[in-house]
């Protein structure tokens, strides 16, 4: 495939996303393009503020046939990138089905219903049930922390947390252990519990979580039912791609 | 005696805090060399308590969940007590054709211990492993993760079960028990021509660097560990990266169930892999080597020490090497822990680096950055070998020999149902119906090639060849005759992937636990048509959306034996519409045992 002129005539090198050319520049993958450009390719690991991990595969494309994560995909000019397909989004819904009986999501009992990127991932992709048998893990939560909540029972495995208190914060509080099935987040401390941590509140590993795994405590319901993020938009619209 | 009385106390007892300095200082506090250190923190304290985990995290600049994180990832780390004896079964579906499974159960009665749990006077535990490549001469044991037990039978384990209650250490069990043999069954090329370590060396130095490169490339070598990339390619793209250290690393972490290859060659000829690399280091401009060592091999290491030792003492390895000044390399072995996915180049680079060992996201590849960020070819055992002989006798010897596309000859491990279980050379393009004919396999129905992650062909397919372009192989063949369930062959591979799955992306971590959820319900007779659909569903979605090989590859043993021998999965079904996965009756289970009762009242009557 040739290389269309970016320098030249000064035109920014495009590829195509389901039909719709998006510029993009040098070094960034699809979906770090698209997200600029404001086109919705859903996913839940990925965020603009911290380098890619393509693990919860959600954003998953296919580029000349193959398929791979847009997050760890490079742009290249005049490539065809298919996304919005009954196919993809099929493989979406399953993924979030997998998420969904992975852990112990309760909708209408947690405190993030409303402003949880699971649950409007799950709504933008039409899943109406978990379609699995549910593993029900017993993942107790972890309430030591003056003003923050843990509940481990929601994580995703994401790892926006440990990116956000690495990156950002600086403090490394979280990590993640095991393997297979019973892969989780744990908290750097000698007794595990977040108490014993110097996380605050005011942390972006607070706010970052996009499920309701960590949560501030005393919030609880300030903001209606109905007037949450994700009531009046979607996980599509281009300013509520992210939870937070 | 430690563990025992660690067992009964509430906290665990402290650790050799000299024994763990002296540790550290050997490894110079070196944070990359965490996965060394925590194995042989656990070889001195038999598990890893936490307070020797925070002890390592502080001394060695890491978090302790950081440390946390790499312990609880490999299968042989231990952050609650085990028993001063850990018994390992191997789980391959050869040895569980074998007996190993009632072997299991009849030592646990004997020990009076229940599997996974340590028993109360923390004397032993015993539990099952994946593969430990010792398939031809199971059912095998790994004991306290250095020792292997070969060829197991009902004495044997009456005889273990005593030596385990009497105290006897494993290094004063009967010799013959741990002898692991070769069984060459078929030598060609790599296995019957003798070698003279130095000589590949000194045909690589007269040729050239650059010259031993072309010649990689005439003989159109492609890696023998599985995904078959050209040697020579591999080499010049390393070559020409930029990089202030260059690395090459060999991949002797043979994980995948039903092979054994790298074992014989490693056992037979290590000089021939060890020169392997030190070509491999000349044509690439490394001056530091690693081999990656599978912790289920842990019993060779010192024979390979020594190989290494007499190598430096004759000038193959070290300063000068042939007296050839400014060609400097080196060879350090790293042991795994038990994590089949570091056979993933890119995973095994971040075990190397003393890290979990979660595939890297790629590109960029290895060639280009890998350890520590620096251009690293790394090569299969088998591939390192062939390596040798190529520069020993050129690339156009190599190239005329197997097919255009696939040269040379390959190395089979052949286990399962035949007379003659070994390990077979031949050239490549070799039919799978000739491989059967020469190990004694009669009335075959199936063969499991290059292993679970590999293909399952039916008697229909067994005139097609073992090659890149037909059947490719990274060294496993596993024979089954007409007696077996192909379902529980396929149950036993599921089991294996989710047992082997680094949890890092979700439609493996999730979908390879699924898969194992829909087979146990499928065994138990309770599965409908409904849940046959929904493990294709699974094995659809795996082969486009996971992070790396293994997820794409777990299923295919599943898709295989349904699409080839649906039948089996038929015959178990109770209904062709949908049975629900609740069992009532199955979650009385708990209340039944902690009331002591199983008696018919004290089950449903509508169960089945």
């Amino acid at each position: 495939m040739s290389t269309p002129a970016t320098a030249g005539d000064g035109a920014a090198a495009t590829f195509s996303l389901d039909g719709k050319d998006v510029p993009f520049a040098p070094g960034e993958t699809i979906l770090q393009a698209a997200r600029r450009a404001g086109r919705y390719i859903p996913h839940l690991c990925w965020h603009p503020d911290f380098h890619p991990q393509g693990s919860c595969r959600v954003c998953t494309v296919k580029v000349k046939g193959r398929a791979g994560s847009a997050c760890t995909l490079h742009a290249a000019a005049g490539e065809v990138v298919e996304s919005n397909t009954d196919e993809l989004n099929a493989a979406r819904k399953m993924l979030l089905q997998m998420l969904f009986v992975e852990g112990n999501h309760f909708c209408p009992a947690c405190e993030k219903s409303g402003n949880c990127l699971l649950q409007a991932t799950a709504y933008e992709m039409g899943m109406e049930d978990v379609l699995f048998e549910e593993f029900y893990p017993h993942r107790p939560i972890d309430a030591s922390h003056a003003d923050i909540l843990i509940d481990f029972n929601r994580c995703i495995m994401c790892e926006l947390c440990v990116r956000a208190s690495h990156d950002i914060d600086g403090k490394n509080v979280f990590a993640i252990a095991g393997h297979g099935i019973g892969t989780h987040l744990v908290v750097n401390s000698m007794n595990g519990k977040l108490g014993d941590t110097d996380m605050a509140l005011a942390d972006r590993a607070t706010s970052i979580c996009p499920v309701g795994a960590i949560l501030p405590k005393r919030r609880g319901f300030v903001i209606p039912i109905g007037e949450r993020r994700y009531d009046p938009h979607t996980a599509a619209d281009p300013e509520t791609q992210e939870a937070s | 005696m430690v563990a025992s009385v660690q067992g009964l106390l509430a906290t665990p007892a402290g650790f050799q805090r000299a024994a763990i300095d002296a540790l550290l200082l050997r490894y110079r506090r070196d944070p990359h060399a965490l996965v060394q250190i925590l194995r042989e923190a656990q070889a001195q304290h038999t598990w890893l308590p936490r307070e020797l985990l925070d002890y390592l995290a502080d001394a060695l600049g890491l978090t302790l969940a950081h440390v946390e994180g790499v312990a609880t990832f490999y299968r042989f780390f231990h952050t609650s007590p085990v028993g001063e004896y850990r018994v390992l079964f191997s789980d391959n579906i050869t040895d569980r054709m074998l007996g190993n499974a009632a072997l299991l159960a009849d030592l646990c009665r004997r020990l009076r211990v229940e599997r996974g749990r340590m028993r109360v006077d923390g004397r032993v535990s015993v539990d099952f492993c994946s593969c430990t490549g010792l398939c031809d001469q199971g059912p095998s044991l790994l004991i306290n993760h250095h020792q292997v037990v070969t060829r197991v039978d009902a004495g044997r384990i009456a005889e273990i079960a005593d030596l385990i209650e009497a105290g006897v250490p494993p290094a004063e069990w009967p010799t013959p028990w741990s002898c692991v043999e070769d069984h060459i069954r078929r030598a060609d090329v790599l296995l019957g021509t003798p070698f003279q370590p130095g000589a590949a060396i000194a045909a690589a130095l007269t040729r050239g660097a650059a010259a031993l490169v072309s010649e990689m490339d005439v003989s159109n070598l492609r890696g023998r560990g599985g995904a078959g990339f050209a040697t020579g390619k591999k080499w010049a793209l390393c070559r020409d990266a930029q990089g202030h250290d260059h690395y090459i690393v060999c991949n002797a972490d043979e994980g995948e169930p039903g092979t054994f290859k790298d074992r014989v060659l490693l056992t037979r000829d290590p000089d021939m892999v060890f020169e392997g690399m030190t070509i491999g280091a000349l044509a690439i401009g490394a001056r530091h080597g690693m081999m990656y060592l599978r912790g289920e091999y842990r019993y060779m290491l010192p024979s390979l020490q020594n190989v290494l030792q007499r190598r430096r003492d004759s000038n193959l390895l070290g300063a000068g090497i042939q007296g050839h000044t400014g060609f400097d390399f080196d060879i350090d072995i790293h042991v795994g822990a038990g994590a089949y996915v570091c056979g993933e180049e890119s995973s095994l680079i971040e075990s190397l680096e003393g890290k979990r060992g979660t595939p890297r996201i790629r590109p960029p590849f290895p060639a280009e950055h890998g350890y520590l960020g620096q251009p690293t070819a790394v090569d299969n055992v088998e591939t390192l070998c062939a390596a040798t002989h190529v520069a020993l006798r050129g690339g156009a010897w190599w190239a005329a020999i197997g097919t255009p596309n696939s040269t040379g000859t390959s190395v089979h491990s052949v286990s399962g149902d035949c007379d003659r279980p070994g390990i077979y050379e031949y050239p490549m393009g070799t039919s799978i119906d000739r491989i059967l004919e020469d190990c004694g396999a009669r009335d075959t129905q199936a063969v499991q090639v290059g292993g679970p992650s590999g293909k399952c062909l039916s008697a229909l397919e067994f005139g097609r060849c073992i090659a890149f372009e037909d059947v490719p192989s990274a060294g496993a063949f596993m024979v089954f005759n007409r007696s077996r369930d192909m379902f529980e062959v396929a149950r036993n591979y599921a089991g294996f992937f989710a047992e082997e799955s680094c949890g890092f992306c979700t439609p493996c971590r999730v979908g390879t636990a699924l898969v194992v959820k829909s087979m146990d319900k499928l065994a138990t007779g309770r599965g409908s048509r409904h849940d046959v659909d929904l493990l294709s569903d699974i094995d659809k979605l795996m082969h486009g959306t996971t992070h790396c090989g293994l997820g794409g590859s777990a299923c295919n043993a599943l898709h295989d034996t349904i699409v080839k021998f649906r039948p089996s999965y038929e015959r178990r079904l109770k209904s062709l519409q949908f049975e629900p996965a609740f069992d009532l009756d199955a979650e009385l289970a708990d209340a039944r045992h902690a009331s002591g009762r199983d008696d018919a009242a004290a089950h449903l009557e509508s169960t089945t």
